[in-house]
């Protein structure tokens, strides 16, 4: 299979937009890896203006305003984030915008943390990759509908106004719908002026309220799940019990006697059981008996992955990410040297909407197939390649979904491919929708790996850290895959270490990166979910051996580093650091920065049956411009919880291969009961927009992990809490 | 042949009275607000009331709904302006927003039975079902300002609150 996609990647000629050829390495935020275009191509992109009336933006004569979004919403606002961007210049009114999922135009749409190479909604990118290339569509359009209207009404273009959805020159007014045709015939101006930050209205406020809230509050808003084709199927999978095993052999005859089973279909990933409904297809599945091959199936459990990565991490990392001076000899020569080992385990990103996708053979030969493409390109592409249908007779319909965290965002397609297969193998006789049960997609794989990390520092007599030397053993999200670009570090197992912020002359981060079955993949956040846990509170450890104040201990070593003490500060400041807390109450602090933006948490805890209850938390968060500072506030309040479940009580085990968790009874998310009260402070700053939708998950373990330290003088280094605190 | 209202039509089932109401639902009503997400009554994301009182629909099978008055989350309100939709407005509560139906259908049925309860009761009454996206403040807010809405008769909005409890990720 990916072979196959590989030899159509490095295919010299000819080359098309939808190909990408592989390229140079890895860069920081976790999806932006690997790709590049050829050269002729990013050319071609660069040169002739984009016609926002094509690419971003469809004026429609009944004078609605469509967005066309390059990014996919799995609920972190990037629709309203690009719809604000193209409201603010084109001086639309709010409620004649609506937002459309697009792809296809890698010059268009390629996201610019990967240099712009192709499409992808990931490492919280949305509103970087967007910032300058939607409010330049937006004014673009706004002067060609100036134009216009300069020409109908043969006045100058300087004596017009633009606003709430109309171009006026005194009384003449024009809508938006009125002017559009002619507009459209107006050449594309270049070089257009962007409003200055002073001269916004609505963006860097909270005027925009979020256009899918009230549908998401009356139950009409369409997911991934709810799309409704006349005669379509649902098809339910069974998937191999452990990663690697294949379908053996498989009887259907049971399962298709009963009323609404229509098919029972072997694919590349399973068998699926084709049906009426849905609760057909539940009730066939039990019904269909399955032999597998499992002879390279992964029949390891997490114990035995775990203990052998405990004997890896003593040994030299395989790869070095960063270097500076000479760690180990330092460390040897310190007045102090202390160490730490910790342990994560692997996590499911447990969305709230199981896995799914359509696929949908028109009559006209294309096949539609919806769903949360996060990498659309890459999808069509693989899909092609399975059907043998060509890439311009399949398209992709992004639909939002109920949450991601990464999980949609697949270097094989998973579920795309197997409603694409489902419907091939079923001749493309009727529209199925393939809908993942929570049990598929608890024990689907693509977890963030389970990994253990080695630290050791050396203290000099002032408790100043004269050597850091740090070791991670995970297994890479990249390597073997089609998004490998054969450079030596995967940064997504080391971002977060590799970029400690703080003074150290002499330090390494290293890594080795294990060949395991499991399936891994891109969690909230990424590397960061487990980097900045041992990073900060292993400061923390320090800074309780030097017997300094942790906050003053972090600024200390920060001096290069202003907006990471900046954020420092506010959060310290605000949370009132160093005041006297009610009795039995600890807090806790930790800094990270991840896609670009630097986030601070202080926490407030008590513990409860031996575990941190935490009651509030103060973040402070620098993501330069704060273009909708409520989605901002929503985004730190969401990746606080996020984050917080998964230290307190999230893990997925294996036993010999399978995985035991299945539903939420066993992997357990936060619920209202864990959850605190949450102030957020957003730095004004006129740096450009960073990430958002990942910041906010790394700092609050290692912040309650520095509180439980506080109250406990347990340094916890299992996680999650549940474990590593009951040892 | 189960009967049955759904938002005050009537409807007739006549099909395997084990299928769960929230197929019914979304297969033969094409009612999918009321949303799939674990099929064994962990996360709450299928909420409807039934008779009043919420349930979870995903492990509610169809014969023990017969003759009962069924509410979705589409059918809450005539014009989708219930006091707990305009106040998840206000709060701008969703994100993602699949589960925000079931968020509120539970909290509908918590206010129904106690027009002010304290942060307690609201941990206590939501606790079942899941946000991943993690919302759970903002909900928290939107409830208790619905809540003393009622109480003072007027939208004086945000409390201070203290939701975390006793127990971590635990089902009350």
């Amino acid at each position: 299979m990916y072979a196959k996609i590989l030899n159509q990647l490095t295919a010299p000629k000819p080359v098309s937009r939808r190909r990408f050829l592989l390229g140079a390495g890895a860069v920081a935020g976790g999806l932006a890896v690997g790709f590049r275009l050829p050269p002729a191509q990013a050319q071609e992109g660069e040169t002739a203006p984009i016609n926002p009336l094509n690419a971003y933006i469809t004026i429609h004569p009944d004078n609605t305003v469509t967005v066309l979004s390059s990014q996919f919403d799995m609920g972190q606002g990037a629709w309203h984030g690009l719809a604000s961007l193209v409201v603010e210049e084109l001086g639309a009114d709010w409620d004649q915008i609506t937002v459309k999922g697009v792809n296809g135009n890698p010059a268009a749409y390629g996201n610019l943390t990967a240099g712009g190479a192709f499409q992808l909604s990931g490492g919280s990118s949305s509103v970087f990759t967007s910032f300058d290339r939607y409010r330049v569509a937006g004014a673009t359009a706004r002067e060609m509908l100036k134009a216009a209207a300069a020409k109908r009404w043969n006045v100058n273009v300087d004596s017009l106004v633009v606003s709430d959805g109309f171009v006026r020159n005194g009384d003449q007014a024009a809508s938006f719908g009125d002017l559009v045709a002619d507009a459209a015939q107006i050449p594309v101006p270049e070089n257009v002026a962007l409003k200055p930050r002073e001269e916004w209205s609505t963006l860097g406020s909270d005027a925009l309220r979020r256009f899918d809230t009230d549908p998401k509050t009356r139950g009409t808003f369409t997911y991934t799940g709810d799309v409704q084709i006349p005669g379509m199927l649902t098809a339910v999978m069974i998937h191999p019990p452990r990663f690697g095993a294949t379908v053996k052999s498989f009887d259907g005859s049971k399962a298709l006697a009963r009323d609404g089973v229509e098919h029972v279909v072997a694919i590349h990933r399973g068998v699926a059981v084709v049906a009426k409904t849905m609760f057909d297809a539940l009730q066939g599945k039990e019904l269909v008996e399955v032999e597998w091959d499992e002879s390279a199936a992964e029949k390891r459990g997490s114990d035995a992955l775990l203990s052998a990565y405990r004997e890896t991490v003593m040994n030299e990392p395989e790869v070095v990410a960063r270097t500076e001076g000479d760690a180990p000899a330092a460390i040897k020569q310190a007045t102090q040297m202390v160490e730490a080992t910790y342990e994560f385990p692997y996590l499911a990103h447990a969305a709230m909407e199981p896995l799914n996708a359509v696929a949908h053979m028109r009559d006209d030969g294309v096949l539609d197939l919806y769903g949360g493409h996060q990498a659309p390109d890459l999808y069509q592409m693989i899909v092609s390649g399975m059907t043998e249908l060509d890439m311009s007779n399949i398209n992709l319909v992004i639909m939002p979904t109920g949450g991601g965290f990464g999980r949609r965002a697949v270097l094989d397609a998973d579920v795309v491919t197997e409603a694409a297969m489902v419907a091939k193998a079923i001749d493309y006789s009727a529209p199925v929708k393939v809908q993942w049960t929570r049990e598929n997609d608890t024990l689907g794989g693509r977890y963030r790996p389970a990994t253990i990390h080695r630290v050791q520092a050396g203290l000099d007599e002032n408790g100043n850290i004269v050597g850091w030397d740090s070791h991670i053993v995970s297994q890479s999200l990249i390597k073997g895959t089609a998004f490998d670009s054969g450079a030596e570090v995967d940064n997504t197992v080391v971002e977060g270490a590799s970029n400690l912020p703080y003074a150290i002359d002499n330090l390494r981060v290293g890594a080795t990166m294990p060949q395991v079955g499991v399936p891994v993949l891109w969690w909230r956040a990424v590397g960061s979910t487990h980097t900045a846990y041992a990073v900060e509170t292993f400061i923390d450890e320090l800074a309780a051996k030097a017997k300094k104040d942790p906050v003053d201990y972090r600024l200390a070593m920060l001096k290069d580093h202003p907006r990471h003490a900046a954020v420092l500060k506010l959060a310290a400041e605000k949370a009132g650091w160093g005041e006297a807390l009610p009795e039995g109450r600890y807090r806790g602090v930790s800094l990270h920065e991840s896609f670009k933006s630097y986030v601070a948490q202080v926490v407030e805890i008590s513990i409860e049956d031996d575990l941190p209850k935490v009651h509030k938390v103060v973040c402070a968060v620098d993501c330069g411009i704060a273009i909708n500072p409520d989605v901002v506030r929503a985004q730190m309040e969401g990746g606080i919880g996020f984050g917080l479940g998964a230290v307190l009580a999230e893990e997925l085990t294996l036993k010999d291969g399978y995985v035991q968790q299945s539903n939420y009874d066993a992997y357990t998310p936060l619920r209202m009961n864990a959850s605190p009260e949450v102030e957020v402070h957003i730095v004004d700053s006129d740096a450009g927009p960073t990430g958002v939708g990942e910041p906010g998950v790394p700092p609050i373990g290692p912040a309650v992990a520095n509180a439980v330290r506080s109250a406990t003088g347990k340094h916890v280094t299992t996680l999650p809490f549940q474990k590593g605190m009951r040892a | 042949m189960i009967k049955l209202t759904v938002n005050g039509v009537a409807h007739q089932f006549d099909g395997d009275t084990s299928t769960p109401v929230l197929w019914f639902l979304r297969d033969e009503l094409n009612l999918t607000g009321t949303k799939f997400g674990c099929g064994a009554a962990q996360c709450g994301a299928c909420t409807v009331h039934v008779d009043g009182k919420a349930q979870r629909s995903c492990v509610l099978p169809i014969s023990a709904v017969d003759g009962a008055s069924l509410t979705t989350i589409e059918g809450l309100d005539p014009e989708g302006n219930h006091p707990l939709q305009k106040a998840w407005i206000e709060h701008q509560v969703p994100q993602c927003g699949y589960c925000q139906g079931g968020q509120i259908m539970q909290a509908a049925s918590l206010l129904d039975k106690n027009p002010s309860p304290s942060d307690q009761d609201i941990v206590d009454a939501m606790s079942g079902n899941l946000c991943r996206c993690g919302t759970y403040t903002r909900i928290h807010k939107a409830i208790k300002s619905v809540a003393a809405s009622t109480l003072s008769q007027n939208d004086s909005g945000v409390q201070q609150f203290e939701p975390a409890t006793r127990g971590r990720g635990v089902v009350v």
